[in-house]
């Protein structure tokens, strides 16, 4: 029977099974009717690029929203490429969404500057609100913290990952009311400051539904083990500080309680750390399936291996690279459901104490089928390593490299890594995400187009001889929606190609590559539904060269351009020139 | 507009194209800094020849390694806090007119602790024995723990010794028979 003879109510309920963002979008295109009755029932929207849209047609579209995520800067400001007032701004967002008549219950943010003013305002206009989640964003204080803690009533979810907060040494924690009982998540790690730790024990203990707890580095041991007393039933746990005296009343309080808590699948945190003290985690060990200790550099090879010899369970490990290689091979051999493995480097400037190399790797995709997402940072790798990866793990979605010295060759050969990575995009059909470093030529680029059909996004770094190279990417690469490029010799003919690849990417950044400032104006006129932007931060900007900075011959030092349905953006500061 | 080739672009840090390449091009750029080339390869060397700058240390790279800033500064601080921070606690003497503080955080074990106290206040520490505490000496090394009891220093491993210690105190000998030393 034919979907048009159902009622629009059958046909939205059908649609209530359909959750992912991309089939929904896809739903919505069918025909009007279902355009119409898609619209009216999404609650759910992601928008990867806050400049792609404004708040007023997004909210004009989809009036039943209850859930929003928004993602601003380019993923370059996560390495200081990208000034920090370039944009990402999201009190528009709010303001607009307060004044009208969405019942927002949940906002995620992601590279954003949200100010302490739009987190009052966000915590005073809808009464509803359960979940704020924050990813690396900038601009708050622990003021706009105390503002969401104080006004949203029923407050379920406040979770802080990685943001740069102005630490007013926290009231905020007390700004909880007392008749606030819903929270099951709360993560606090990033903010620096003390808080009230009689009113943080106040506070779980009045929380029967808390499954997720990351405490900051000022909560010690002994509030830790009150803690876990009136919270057995974590989930997930991020220690502060883990300090003691093993020997001590408090510790075997603590040994005692650990015991209980034996629903904890994922722990991080570790921010300070007594290596003496570990042996009390290892009973929780057993069920782990996440395991972050990537901010825990008091914890030396040894003591992470100890630890990780128990984790038998463990999906998805962070850790940094004074595991070293062998420790690396402890965890090829005990984690035999590995997922997910990032290493991190404990010492980025430090090129002496090689603490991981190809060797690492290749222990662990010998020994870890199921991996499919990796994140490396090591000071080496070989052809013949990724090759030898490459034959052992075919699953792989993520594969980001990067080896600290960025134009580093092939040790043992002295040859690019060009057929290492070959290899890998070559036998992971399935690659969405790629980030190469090393030394590399045009004929890596020439493998990724013809393998890395799936691929999504890609980052590059010092690689490459010519345009050709960034061809071969827009020409192979149907499924690209991001491209990021620093540092490589590719320039107005590679840009121009294909100008309309662009309408059907998020984004493209290049910078301090060979792109002149006339090509970026050609590509702006062309295409009127990207916005070109110009970054040039350069303090001599005086007179004489602002002159010679408007000759097309110029080469752009930061270029970023993204595809829109609203034109140019109006907060731009006076650096960024929108062409 | 006047293109002028007699510029100072040194001073003004504009750079021309490739050397030796007819097209001028001219880029407006805030110190970009070369990663450090140490591979042979002609591949690298001629890619990057255009750049006119002494490649500069790695640590300048802007950028590089792709590090999220709340990481970098995150480990950064920890690492100059664990250099720059001590461990200081009180060391009194029974008998001395004042108190001293030490930095537990410089010795890297027992004997170069009693080493430091011994210059100190000028005693002998004695031999320590698991079953009799300190022999051969009138004064003993305590410490007072996290619990608030009076502990004899030697024990515990050393790393648990100075995790719990929050002060020490010398007592003498005809004090100290509780803690299992024979005078």
């Amino acid at each position: 029977m034919n979907m048009n003879y159902f009622p629009d109510e059958v046909v939205e309920h059908v649609f209530d099974f359909i959750t992912s963002h991309k089939d929904r979008n896809s739903v919505s295109l069918v025909c009007k009717s279902w355009y119409k009755i898609e619209r009216y029932s999404r609650q759910r929207v992601f928008i990867g690029n806050c400049y792609s849209i404004t708040p007023q047609r997004l909210i004009a579209r989809f009036p039943g929203l209850k859930s929003l995520t928004l993602k601003g800067k380019p993923h370059f400001a996560d390495f200081n490429l990208v000034p920090h007032d370039w944009g990402g701004f999201v009190y528009p967002w709010i303001k607009a969404l307060a004044k009208s008549r969405i019942g927002l219950e949940e906002l995620r943010l992601k590279r954003m500057v949200v100010s302490d003013d739009s987190l009052e305002l966000l915590s005073k206009s809808f009464p509803n609100f359960k979940s704020l989640v924050l990813v690396s964003c900038e601009g708050f204080t622990t003021d706009g913290v105390a503002a969401i803690a104080a006004n949203c009533r029923f407050l379920r979810e406040l979770d802080l990952q990685e943001n740069e907060v102005e630490d007013h040494r926290g009231h905020w924690l007390s700004c909880f009311p007392e008749s606030c009982t819903s929270l099951v998540s709360l993560n606090f790690a990033c903010l620096k400051g003390e808080i009230n730790l009689a009113s943080l024990e106040r506070l779980v203990a009045r929380s029967p539904n808390l499954k997720s707890l990351r405490l900051n580095r000022v909560v010690p041991l002994d509030t830790l083990q009150k803690l876990l007393m009136r919270a057995p039933q974590l989930v997930d746990l991020g220690i502060g500080s883990y300090v003691d005296d093993p020997s001590s009343e408090v510790f075997s309080k603590l040994k005692a309680v650990i015991q209980l808590c034996n629903s904890i699948r994922s722990l991080s945190g570790f921010l300070e750390v007594a290596p003496c003290c570990m042996s009390a985690i290892y009973p929780i060990c057993e069920n782990l399936t996440f395991l972050n200790l990537s901010y825990a550099p008091g914890l030396q090879g040894n003591d992470l291996t100890k630890l990780v010899q128990h984790c038998r369970k463990l999906q998805r490990l962070w850790i940094l690279d004074c595991i070293g290689d062998k420790g690396l091979g402890v965890v090829a051999s005990t984690c035999k459901e590995l997922q997910e493995l990032r290493v991190f480097p404990s010492d980025p400037f430090d090129a002496e104490n090689a603490a991981v190399t190809e060797e690492g790797l290749v222990l662990i995709s010998a020994g870890c089928p199921k991996l499919n997402s990796l994140l490396y940072f090591c000071h080496q790798m070989t052809n013949a390593a990724l090759i030898t990866v490459a034959k052992n793990c075919t699953n792989f979605i993520r594969f980001r490299l990067c080896i600290l010295d960025p134009v580093k060759a092939d040790p043992v050969t002295n040859q690019p890594l060009d057929e290492g990575f070959g290899a890998i995009v070559r036998s992971n059909k399935s690659l969405k995400r790629l980030s190469l470093s090393g030394l590399l030529t045009d004929q890596v680029f020439l493998y990724i187009g013809m393998y890395a059909k799936k691929l999504e996004m890609l980052s590059i770094a010092f690689a490459g001889d010519s345009n050709k190279g960034m061809l071969y990417v827009l020409n192979g690469c149907k499924k690209l929606r991001k491209l990021e490029i620093r540092d490589c010799p590719f320039g107005d003919v590679a840009l121009l190609q294909d100008m309309g690849k662009y309408e059907t990417m998020r984004s493209l950044w290049m910078s301090s590559c060979e792109v002149t400032l006339g090509a970026c104006k050609t590509l702006a006129k062309k295409m009127p539904s990207l916005n070109v932007e110009i970054i040039n931060e350069s303090e001599k900007l005086e007179s004489e060269q602002l002159e010679l900075s408007f000759d097309d011959r110029l080469l752009v030092d930061k270029m970023y351009l993204y595809r829109t349905l609203v034109g140019d953006r109006k907060d731009a500061p006076e650096y960024v020139w929108l062409l | 507009m006047v293109f002028e080739k007699d510029l100072n672009l040194d001073a003004t840090e504009l750079r021309l194209g490739l050397p030796g390449s007819s097209e001028e091009s001219l880029r407006i750029s805030n110190k970009r800094a070369l990663p450090d080339m140490n591979d042979d390869s002609g591949v690298a060397a001629a890619k990057k020849c255009d750049q006119e700058t002494a490649p500069p240390t790695k640590a300048q790279v802007v950028g590089w390694p792709p590090i999220r800033s709340y990481r970098k500064n995150s480990l950064q601080t920890k690492k100059i806090e664990a250099e720059t921070s001590g461990m200081y606690v009180k060391v009194s003497m029974d008998g001395a007119p004042y108190l001293r503080k030490i930095d537990l955080k410089v010795y890297k074990g027992y004997p170069e602790l009693f080493k430091a106290l011994e210059d100190m206040f000028k005693f002998k520490v004695g031999k320590y024995s698991e079953r009799e505490g300190y022999n051969g000496s009138e004064f003993v090394p305590t410490y007072e723990d996290k619990d608030g009891d009076w502990m004899l220093v030697g024990d515990v491993p050393w790393e648990m010794f100075i995790n719990a210690c929050k002060r020490l105190r010398i007592v003498r000998g005809s004090e100290a028979r509780g803690l299992g030393c024979v005078v």
